[in-house]
């Protein structure tokens, strides 16, 4: 069963006394049960917009988006709320609340006028804190906690709307890189089991990529693809939707490089975890490190062992930071006898 | 003393050591962890609030005890339940005087610290008061053109001061803050974003504070001093007569207020939240702005633009209560209202002497220090509004 559904739904802004606006075209896509979908598009491409349409905070110029069969802009607001939760980028200010107290708010569309929770409501809070593995920060006040933990605390809030859908407005976005794949993956389990979608939007291509069920991809005026990341990826609408001056998208790695400064080609010999590394090192530096032997600039033997050193020209260094300097010595100077 | 009961009720409140949790499988609904106490209680503190009830009562009959003449406590509990006092002009100056001030400071202190709360999570600005929506500078508008415009008009210059009674003053006042609530409401429906709403009521504040000054400009000294002896705020004004209107209003005001407590909740979230959680943001705002501006008007009217309370009483609740809930913080701040407006009234009329003091005065001088301390001692406005 679809839980949501876009049937050629146009979205942008419609101003009053001023033109039209519009953002993004004949959307068509769908989200099931279960399934975590990235939205994820370049700058400027709509997704805000598109998330915002579809948490029913603007109405769309043209089409539907359907909730489980009801028109989003047509619910109740009491009945949207129960079916739909949101996470938005900005971080709240809360004033003291307990993070438990935060999580209960989740509760408004099931509660009457003064907001009092049944025993019912409360068991629901706690397995939403829970679900996030977050007991041990129940009793704290959300203004004491990091960045990662409020992020989790927001989170069982949400859950705790117990919505049909869940929608995140990048919801990685200040956290670092152990916290992000931490919350993708609590993101991801909780849509596996307990059956609800989740649609975020990312700016974090990599980690939407590995971690995501299907990807929605909107490329800048283009029209959304849905897909699982793999089909993306070969089909190509991943790298035409990011293309840019001056970043490539390595379909090898999945991920984004910066074209090479230097056209310099450096051979790397070795095998493990040091010869890994210096190809990156390499890499990094601008030079090209496929390929044989063959017009190369220089050739690195990689000895691993305790304290792994690196031989260029028969020179030994101790650390990469020196054999990179010793090769970037070697191209300048190689550069400047072929003028 | 009072307070630091408070004060160590809520530190017992203690924080647990943080734990690394890893993740772990999600249980079902059904299996949902039954209550436990391990979890927090949500939901109405009745301990702290009975606390504070308890020394609202003790300050009130100290009140009624306390003044140029000192009654004994038998007299007065005699008196309350109708009965005799022990001397025949004691029955007269608790009943005709001292019961009534009490009553006007405890309605007064109680409309403007709820209200002050309302516009502090509205604005969701720590520096928020009752007053911020403009309603008391329409007030003293009102009270401006009543008092000096009086000649200026030229009816006759008999109609002076005596002439224009109180109860004409308090219509003017009632008039004038009616005006601008009506302003802001019109404008709060058209205006999206709560700060211009906001600048809009400084704005409205700055303009009749300009008209206020040009009266006070061209008029005669001893109206003059009529208009600011309003300005210093009294308790005293109001008669049996005038409590008639003045109770029930303001009591209409804050059972309205604690019928928001859902809403204001959500909107600790902001709008976008609270929108988000089924609140109709715009019905909300609505029922916001006209509680504030009923209590604040009618409390301007009655007893002058009475500073301080408003945005006082709801940091001290916080800070005492330290939460931001406002099913425990509405009610709270009535009590705590009525408590300060109490000891306000109590020490303005320095007891033992024949000397009446400003009350405005008194609020600023016994407030803001008490303030001050609570908010360093506990926690800093940053953990409060952290904006």
């Amino acid at each position: 069963m679809n839980v949501l559904e876009l049937r050629d739904l146009t979205v942008g802004y419609a101003p009053a006394r001023r033109p039209v606006v519009t953002v993004a075209n004949c959307l068509n896509a769908t989200l099931e049960a279960g399934e975590m979908v990235c939205l994820i598009g370049p700058n400027g491409a709509g997704k805000t917009t598109l998330m915002r349409t579809l948490a029913g905070m603007q109405k769309p110029l043209h089409g539907h988006a359907r909730l489980l069969g009801d028109d989003i802009h047509y619910l109740s607001a009491r009945d949207l709320a129960q079916r739909l939760s949101i996470v938005l980028t900005e971080r709240v200010d809360v004033g003291l609340l307990t993070a438990y107290a935060l999580v209960a708010l989740g509760r408004h569309p099931y509660t009457g006028w003064s907001g009092r929770l049944s025993a019912h409501d409360e068991a629901v809070v706690q397995w939403a804190i829970d679900a996030v593995g977050a007991p041990a920060l129940a009793e704290r006040y959300v203004s004491e906690l990091s960045d990662g933990e409020r992020q989790k605390i927001m989170i069982a809030r949400a859950l705790a709307q117990e919505p049909a859908l869940m929608m995140l407005d990048e919801p990685t976005a200040f956290l670092d890189l152990p916290r992000r794949v931490e919350i993708m993956h609590l993101l991801r389990q909780l849509a596996h089991t307990t059956g609800r979608a989740i649609l975020l939007s990312t700016h974090d291509l990599d980690l939407a990529l590995r971690s995501a069920d299907r990807i929605w991809l909107l490329p800048a005026g283009g029209a959304l693809q849905q897909g699982v990341p793999e089909d993306l990826v070969l089909s190509g609408a991943f790298a035409k939707a990011f293309h840019s001056e001056g970043v490539k998208f390595d379909i090898q790695s999945g991920s984004f490089k910066i074209h090479p400064v230097r056209s310099g080609r450096v051979v790397v010999v070795g095998e493990g975890l040091a010869a890994d590394w210096t190809r990156r090192a390499l890499e990094r530096a601008g030079f090209v490190t496929e390929g044989n032997g063959v017009a190369a600039l220089a050739q690195v033997e990689v000895l691993p062992g305790k304290h792994p050193c690196w031989q260029v020209n028969g020179r030994s260094y101790s650390s990469i930071q020196a054999m990179l300097a010793a090769i970037n010595d070697h191209h300048l100077t190689h550069t400047a006898d072929r003028r | 003393m009072l307070i630091r009961v408070f004060t160590r009720c809520s530190a017992l409140v203690a924080k647990k050591p943080m734990t690394q949790t890893l993740l772990k499988p999600i249980p079902k609904l059904s299996e949902a962890p039954t209550l436990t106490s391990h979890w927090p209680r949500l939901g109405i503190r009745w301990g702290i609030l009975g606390l504070l009830l308890a020394a609202v009562l003790a300050v009130l009959l100290l009140s009624l005890t306390l003044g140029s003449v000192k009654i004994p406590l038998e007299d007065i509990l005699q008196v309350l339940l109708g009965g005799e006092a022990s001397r025949e002009s004691w029955g007269n100056i608790i009943l005709k005087f001292r019961l009534p001030k009490a009553l006007t400071a405890m309605l007064a202190g109680a409309g403007l610290g709820i209200s002050g709360l309302l516009m502090q999570t509205f604005f969701r600005n720590p520096l928020a008061d009752p007053y911020v929506l403009g309603v008391s500078a329409g007030a003293s508008l009102g009270v401006a053109l009543v008092v000096l415009s009086a000649g200026v008009v030229g009816s006759t210059l008999l109609a002076g001061i005596g002439l224009v009674g109180d109860l004409g003053i308090t219509a003017a006042a009632m008039l004038g803050a009616g005006t601008v609530m009506t302003l802001v409401l019109l404008l709060a429906r058209r205006v999206h974003s709560i700060m211009t709403l906001l600048i809009l009521g400084l704005m409205f504040g700055y303009l009749t504070s300009g008209l206020v000054s040009l009266l006070l400009y061209f008029n005669l000294p001893e109206r003059i001093q009529a208009f600011i002896n309003w300005t210093f705020g009294s308790f005293g004004g109001v008669t049996w007569d005038e409590m008639r209107i003045l109770a029930p209003l303001v009591f209409i005001g804050l059972v309205l207020a604690l019928a928001l407590s859902k809403p204001l909740n959500a909107l600790l979230l902001g709008e976008a939240y609270a929108r988000s959680m089924g609140v109709n943001v715009n019905t909300a705002r609505h029922w916001i702005i006209l509680v504030t501006a009923i209590l604040a008007g009618v409390i301007t009217a009655f007893c002058g633009p009475i500073g301080f309370i408003g945005i006082a009483v709801p940091h001290l609740c916080r800070s005492i209560l330290g939460t931001s809930d406002h099913r425990v913080l509405l009610p709270a701040s009535i009590l705590m209202g009525a408590l300060v407006a109490l000891i306000a009234a109590l020490l303005a009329e320095l007891p033992g002497s024949n000397l009446i003091l400003p009350l405005n005065a008194i609020t600023s001088l016994m407030g803001a220090p008490v303030v001050i301390w609570v908010i360093m001692r506990r926690r800093n406005l940053r953990e409060s509004f952290a904006s």
